[in-house]
């Protein structure tokens, strides 16, 4: 047994009778061999791109069983003479495929997550970088505004001059224990 | 009188520093990129619609190959554009 899943765009045109049993017929040409995982339906959404002049396409996406396909070809076949198909796409799925549905199916991967995740990476590391800008920027405003340069550079000879003191500090004792290394 | 501790402050070492790249599908164990979502695939795809190469993307050759089926298959179902100006 092997997992597949067809999506197909049906004609917005037709009424929404018409559009059902369209998307009813390959179901029941599916479940006479196979077994239905899943029925999407994703609904009307914004074509990319025209298709047949229309703009907007109602979308099914079917995730099925079928030993080895054999009800592939007659149904490709079906819908590549179905006029109110605009488009279809048959894709056989491995195992990570099939998980990957079955979460979805159970809200572990909605869009919604998946956008929260990769917000957040991108997110962080601009957070990160406006934490650094903006300590440095706020401080030399308060001290006054005789820096008004930009925060990165405002951040160096902020920290250089605490450094400064520290290092002649430490150049001192050296030189008063009498062993001058380098200089 | 300059020394070593006093100069490594005087530039940001964090300016002009490249951040590693790194493949999203290793790092965060993504095995299979669905092509029935847009959002996401649009990540990696220029404002022409063009895929964008591995070395923008970082992605390893496996998961580029990956993500080069499913940009292409949803240009197919008409969720992504084939050519097209200002895409983002």
């Amino acid at each position: 047994m092997r997992n597949y899943e067809v999506t197909f765009i049906v004609d917005p045109t037709l009424s929404n009778d018409e559009i059902k049993s369209a998307a009813k017929k390959y179901v029941d040409m599916i479940k006479k061999d196979g077994k239905i995982i899943h029925i999407d339906e994703m609904g009307s959404r914004q074509l990319a791109y025209p298709i047949k002049r229309r703009n907007t396409g109602i979308y099914y996406s079917v995730e099925f069983e079928v030993d080895n396909g054999v009800i592939i070809d007659p149904m490709e076949l079906a819908m590549r003479r179905d006029e109110a198909l605009l488009r279809f796409l048959t894709v056989k799925l491995d195992k990570y495929g099939v998980k990957y549905n079955e979460d979805k199916r159970a809200g572990k991967i909605g869009k919604v997550v998946k956008k929260k995740k990769k917000v957040e990476e991108d997110n962080s590391h601009q957070r990160r970088k406006k934490k650094k800008k903006k300590k440095p920027a706020q401080p030399p405003q308060q001290q006054g505004q005789k820096q008004q340069a930009a925060p990165a550079k405002a951040a160096s000879p902020k920290e250089a001059p605490a450094k400064k003191e520290e290092a002649p500090k430490k150049d001192a004792p050296a030189n008063d224990a009498g062993t001058p290394p380098t200089s | 009188m300059a020394t070593r501790e006093v100069i490594k402050f005087l530039s940001n070492p964090n300016i002009g520093g490249q951040r590693a790249k790194y493949c999203r599908f290793r790092k965060f164990g993504i095995k299979h990129i669905d092509y029935k979502d847009p959002d996401f695939l649009e990540q990696f795809v220029n404002d022409q619609g063009k895929l964008l190469p591995r070395r923008i993307t970082g992605n390893s050759l496996k998961y580029q190959r990956r993500v080069a089926t499913a940009v292409k298959r949803a240009r197919h179902l008409a969720l992504l554009p084939y050519v097209t100006d200002l895409l983002k």
